[in-house]
């Protein structure tokens, strides 16, 4: 029987993640050291953790309301006022979900119609396009270029731009890039957002991962609170990946078609998470600050070895990925990913997973200890030259 | 003044924690071996970088001798003109003392030791320690078994991790 037939016609559509059978080759093999993995390497410090535990102990096993813990929203929103300088009611202006990727998905199911047109930057997370395509709209991307660090620029947005583009998605500083805005490109594409009537979705999940200068959220520029809706979380800062909690702020309407939304489908993120956020944001902020330091000097680290090994990297100013152009080995982003698996047993993810402008890009996690990152870079060295020997008897020198 | 200067690069590498060798210290601060020797060097003439020590779980090794490990707390009296320093530092200086701090609250100071047997320990508190001048009073405490020493956790299994190897 074919069940195939079955499915759904936007799901058959939906493209496979470029991550996936990369994902399936390496986790077959032995002694790989993965620059792959887009989270953090640390353990959830201990504070937080031992919070969830003790909530366990106290029976905190309940459902909690849909919007989340009163006590969670009230720090959400303390938080996010005295980091972002945007201030939320925190009875009407904040849901706590199942990290920032369920707030995404919630939005774009309060937001769009089928047909409606989402703007999102290239490359971008690998979620972006699959989530618009799930509801039914369409992904218009927008490029950016290493030349500026992969920064979003006004101009793009609207030569993109066409009628039907109802959202603008953005992930600042950005997985896979690192790329980051000033707030003088934010204000330009503000008053495009006023402009064009369009609706933003930040996702803001590597702010505090920013290496230099302090983090502007386009929320808090004016007129940007009422049309936007601000996702954050736990899992990069806090290293928290797998408690999967997160949250979006918004203004009242739109946070409440987004719990409709919640409250039929995921009711509620698990009270235990909840508990470890507050202890995150209460408490939480030296192992963050002592985790972005580390991060910080490891970029520095990769990104002057990429150099020095040939590949051009550009400095990626958050998050803790660094994107180099693998181009002048003569080899495609795929081709030169596999290649590096197979003979330096190397991982890093073709630039291509993260949309069509990553090409001849790879994305490198720097959230691996030292040693790892030390070891890796001479391996990525030694497969570099060795590609720049087997090139070179071709051209008879 | 010491506030506004930057921090040595090597001194932040170390109170990271990590246990990198000069090599690899190089490598990640960006600066030459020699560079990383110079900083070193200047740690220890400062007097802030003192020494390398292992940390080590003897009770992994047979071969080891058991070393017997006490917390003594001790009361003394201060002194005109040098209160607790004079009395602390002489303490400190026997070999048996492997550290030694001065305390608020109950006790005066508080001294880490080590001996090759409760009986050397032993002696070491009634002939030496409770004996000098100053000494009012000692309570030794015999450590029984270590949980966690100088940051590391000890008989913790370690798991195998199920963290991807590629992920999104």
């Amino acid at each position: 029987m074919d069940n195939k037939r079955y499915i759904a016609r936007h799901v058959v559509e939906l493209p496979k993640s470029g991550i996936r059978d990369f994902f399936e080759i390496v986790s077959k093999m032995k002694d790989v050291i993965s620059l792959g993995i887009g989270e953090p390497d640390f353990d959830t410090p201990w504070h937080i953790r031992e919070a969830a535990i003790y909530a366990l102990e106290k029976g905190k096993t309940h459902y909690t309301s849909n919007l989340g813990l009163l006590e969670l929203r009230r720090a959400i929103s303390r938080y996010v006022g005295q980091n972002f300088s945007i201030a939320y009611d925190f009875e009407s202006e904040i849901i706590v979900t199942v990290g920032v990727s369920e707030s995404i998905d919630l939005a774009l199911r309060a937001l769009i119609n089928p047909g409606d047109a989402v703007l999102y930057h290239e490359p971008c997370y690998v979620s972006y396009h699959p989530s618009v395509a799930l509801t039914h709209g369409i992904g218009v991307p927008v490029p950016t270029r290493a030349g500026d660090g992969f920064s979003l620029n006004a101009e793009d947005i609207e030569r993109a731009w066409r009628p039907g583009c109802k959202v603008l998605m953005m992930n600042l500083p950005c997985n896979p890039t690192g790329g980051t805005c000033d707030r003088g490109r934010l204000e330009k594409i503000a008053r495009l957002a006023v402009d064009k009537d369009l609706i933003v979705l930040s996702d803001e999940i590597y702010s505090e991962l920013t290496y230099e200068g302090s983090h502007t959220s386009i929320a808090s520029l004016p007129g940007m609170r009422e049309r936007t809706i601000f996702l954050h979380g736990f899992s990069k800062a806090y290293a928290m990946t797998g408690f999967r909690i997160g949250y979006a702020c918004g203004p009242a309407a739109l946070i409440e078609a987004m719990m409709k939304v919640h409250q039929y489908s995921m009711l509620c993120a698990p009270i235990l998470s909840q508990e470890a956020a507050i202890e995150a944001l209460l408490r939480g902020e030296d192992s963050m600050k002592a985790m972005r330091e580390q991060y910080h000097r490891r970029r520095d680290l990769i990104v002057r070895r990429f150099n020095e090994t040939g590949l051009k990297c550009h400095m990626p100013r958050g998050t803790f990925y660094a994107f180099p152009d693998v181009a002048a080995t003569g080899l495609g982003d795929r081709e030169f990913a596999y290649g590096l698996l197979d003979s330096e047993r190397v991982a890093v993810v073709p630039g291509t997973a993260f949309g069509a402008s990553g090409r001849g890009f790879v994305r490198a996690s720097f959230a691996t200890a030292y040693e790892q990152i030390i070891e890796a870079c001479d391996r990525v060295e030694r497969y570099v030259q060795g590609l720049g020997k087997s090139r070179r008897p071709a051209s008879g020198g | 003044m010491m506030a506004d200067s930057p921090m040595n690069p090597v001194l932040k590498l170390l109170i990271e924690g990590g246990q990198l060798s000069t090599a690899q210290m190089a490598r990640v601060a960006g600066l030459s071996e020699a560079e990383i020797d110079r900083h070193l060097e200047q740690l220890k003439k400062d007097k802030i970088f003192l020494g390398w020590r292992p940390v080590l779980d003897l009770s992994r090794e047979a071969a080891a001798h058991s070393a017997v490990r006490a917390v003594i707390e001790v009361k003394i009296t201060p002194e005109r003109g040098g209160g607790f320093n004079r009395l602390a530092e002489r303490l400190s200086r026997f070999d048996e003392v492997e550290s030694c701090y001065l305390m608020s609250g109950a006790y005066d100071l508080l001294i880490f030791i080590t001996g090759p047997s409760l009986q050397k320990v032993a002696g070491f508190v009634s002939e030496k320690l409770s004996t000098l001048e100053g000494v009012l009073s000692t309570s030794t405490h015999f450590m029984l078994r270590s949980y966690k020493e100088g940051g590391y956790l000890l008989d913790v299994p370690t798991e195998s991790s199920e963290r991807l190897k590629v992920s999104p």
